[in-house]
């Protein structure tokens, strides 16, 4: 009954990676979720023609994958796996956006490829970063970050049970897609009807799970409050980390971090 | 006031839909007793264990628990004397990781951070699980799943563990160890089990039920061995016993 078939984008395996031991991986949880969330936020709001200035960014997957003893390739497989999103989301951007603003060798290259770029890169850095906070947090650990960080217990506890149960409706969407493909004979069978059906189906089975859950919870003193105990200390280093990195976030986005490099490269000073 | 006991005396209950699951139960079980519950699907097994956790109240006829009878008022108490471990494992353990799922219980009975990780840690110790401490729960095998069900019903300190098929899904291995691990425990046990095998290596007594009714209340050893009641009631002689047979 083990599901190994397909895991949401594998989340699982991202979880089995954060239970390495390495500097990044021992930082506190909410250090951690500061840290990416200033960081997405910094990313996002760059100007929508902003190219170059956004690749220094790369500095930070690429730093934590490095630190935290990361797979790069599992990391790329993902976001590739996410990407047509990304790219669907911009796709119009060339086909409206039609002024030229740069020509090289001859070819004029339009504001809206441009923007289209941008927004391709930004999703990289943002959705890179989400996966490895994944890898070395655990979605366990992102929950009790955000819990500690008085995000609303409702919002923590549906997250939870999302994660908890994603797995189990899958294996459960495979069963039945199973059971209908063996009946169906080779035919299609994907008319609206019995994809109907089925979600019928899934649904009833939903409720009697959530049902028993219910029944397990109460079994279990369950009176509409859940407590998240566990201990977690922020120490210093947490700290320094926290500040130093989203610091540096927070600076190369108002002084047009490359710019800055580039000049200091060519010993220009600043 | 002892809750060791549970006494049912003449029993009914019918679903909301007019299904008449128990019809006129009565037994009593003393304390420390194991028993095993066994009879054909649909003979009312999940039903009746559902009663004793107070989420079905009986239509008729009573059931206490140690001297309190389970109704609307008492129900709560009364979980937290019953520990019930669920048929799929799925269902018990929900939250993310085993530790966050064994301490539920505990927190919920209002138990200091300190006496929580305690209690965690001795419940999976209990189990012979505790390196699974930290992980989490959906990537754990079936047998695994099931030694950590048991382990949070008995961070809870329950006096009455019922569990309802506690060995169904588990290979010979999980099995083996599953029933070691039941024969250790001194608490007052009722099993429901296809696996009458199970119930006979852990269980002195042992009730057949069909239809809501009870068809043999006595000795497991009796019961089991006797193939009329068991065909009776569509059960087979467990497999131990059968090759015995053979060998006379
Ligand atoms: N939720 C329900 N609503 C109506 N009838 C039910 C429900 N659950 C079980 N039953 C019926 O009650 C009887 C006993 O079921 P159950 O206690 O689940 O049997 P067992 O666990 O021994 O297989 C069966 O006839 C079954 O169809
Ligand atoms: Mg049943």
């Amino acid at each position: 009954m083990s599901f190994n078939q397909f895991e949401f984008f594998d989340l699982g395996y991202l979880d089995y990676l954060s239970y390495k031991d390495t500097f990044i991986h021992r930082i506190d949880p909410r250090a951690k979720l500061i840290v990416s969330l200033i960081f997405i936020i910094t990313v996002i709001s760059f100007p929508k023609y902003e190219i170059s200035s956004l690749f220094i960014y790369f500095f930070f997957p690429i730093f934590l994958i490095a630190m935290a003893d990361l797979p790069a390739k599992v990391i790329i497989k993902r976001i590739f796996i996410v990407s047509p999103f990304a790219l669907m989301i911009g796709i119009f951007n060339p086909i409206i956006d039609r002024k030229v603003i740069i020509t090289i060798y001859g070819l004029g290259i339009t504001s809206g490829w441009i923007s289209y770029f941008s927004i391709i890169i930004k999703f990289i850095l943002t959705v890179s970063t989400g996966f490895i906070l994944i890898a070395t947090t655990s979605f366990p650990g992102i929950c009790l970050a955000l819990e500690k960080l008085k995000v609303p217990k409702v919002f923590v506890l549906q997250l939870m049970f999302i994660y908890r149960y994603i797995f189990v409706l899958g294996e459960e969407v495979v069963r039945t897609m199973r059971a209908r493909e063996l009946r169906s004979f080779g035919k299609k069978g994907y008319e609206l009807s019995i994809a109907g059906n089925i979600l019928g189906t899934l649904l009833l089975r939903t409720i009697d799970r959530s049902e028993r859950i219910y029944q397990s919870m109460c079994s279990r003193g369950f009176t509409g409050n859940i407590n998240l105990s566990k201990k977690i200390n922020f120490t210093l280093t947490d700290l320094l980390y926290t500040l130093i990195l989203s610091a540096m976030f927070i600076v190369l986005r108002f002084f047009s971090g490359s710019y800055a490099v580039g000049r200091m490269l060519l010993g220009k000073g600043s | 006031m002892s809750h060791h006991i549970i006494e049912a005396q003449d029993l009914y209950f019918v679903y909301p839909d007019g299904t008449k699951a128990i019809n006129g139960i009565s037994f009593k079980i003393i304390h420390g007793e194991s028993v095993g519950i066994v009879g054909s699907n649909g003979a009312g097994k999940s039903t009746l264990i559902m009663q004793m956790n107070g989420f079905f109240l009986p239509t008729s006829g009573s059931l206490k628990i140690g001297a309190t009878p389970v109704n609307e008022k008492t129900k709560v108490d009364i979980r937290r004397h019953v520990g019930l471990v669920f048929q799929n494992p799925d269902d018990q353990l929900f939250m993310p990781t085993v530790f966050d799922d064994i301490a539920f219980g505990p927190l919920n009975l209002g138990f200091s951070k300190e006496e929580v990780e305690k209690c965690v840690d001795e419940s999976l110790k209990m189990v012979g699980c505790l390196e699974l401490k930290d992980r989490p729960s959906h990537h754990l095998s079936l047998g695994q799943k099931r030694a950590v069900s048991i382990a949070c019903i008995l961070s809870m300190g329950p006096d009455i563990l019922v569990m309802d098929e506690p060995s169904s899904f588990l290979d010979h291995r999980s099995r083996r160890d599953l029933i070691n691990l039941l024969k250790k425990f001194t608490h007052t046990k009722i099993i429901v089990s296809h696996d009458l095998d199970l119930i006979l290596e852990v269980c002195e007594r042992c009730i057949i039920l069909k239809d809501g009714k009870i068809q043999a209340d006595g000795k497991a050893k009796d019961i089991l061995s006797e193939e009329n009641i068991l065909k009776q009631n569509n059960l087979e002689l467990p497999l131990t016993l059968q090759k015995n047979n053979i060998l006379k």
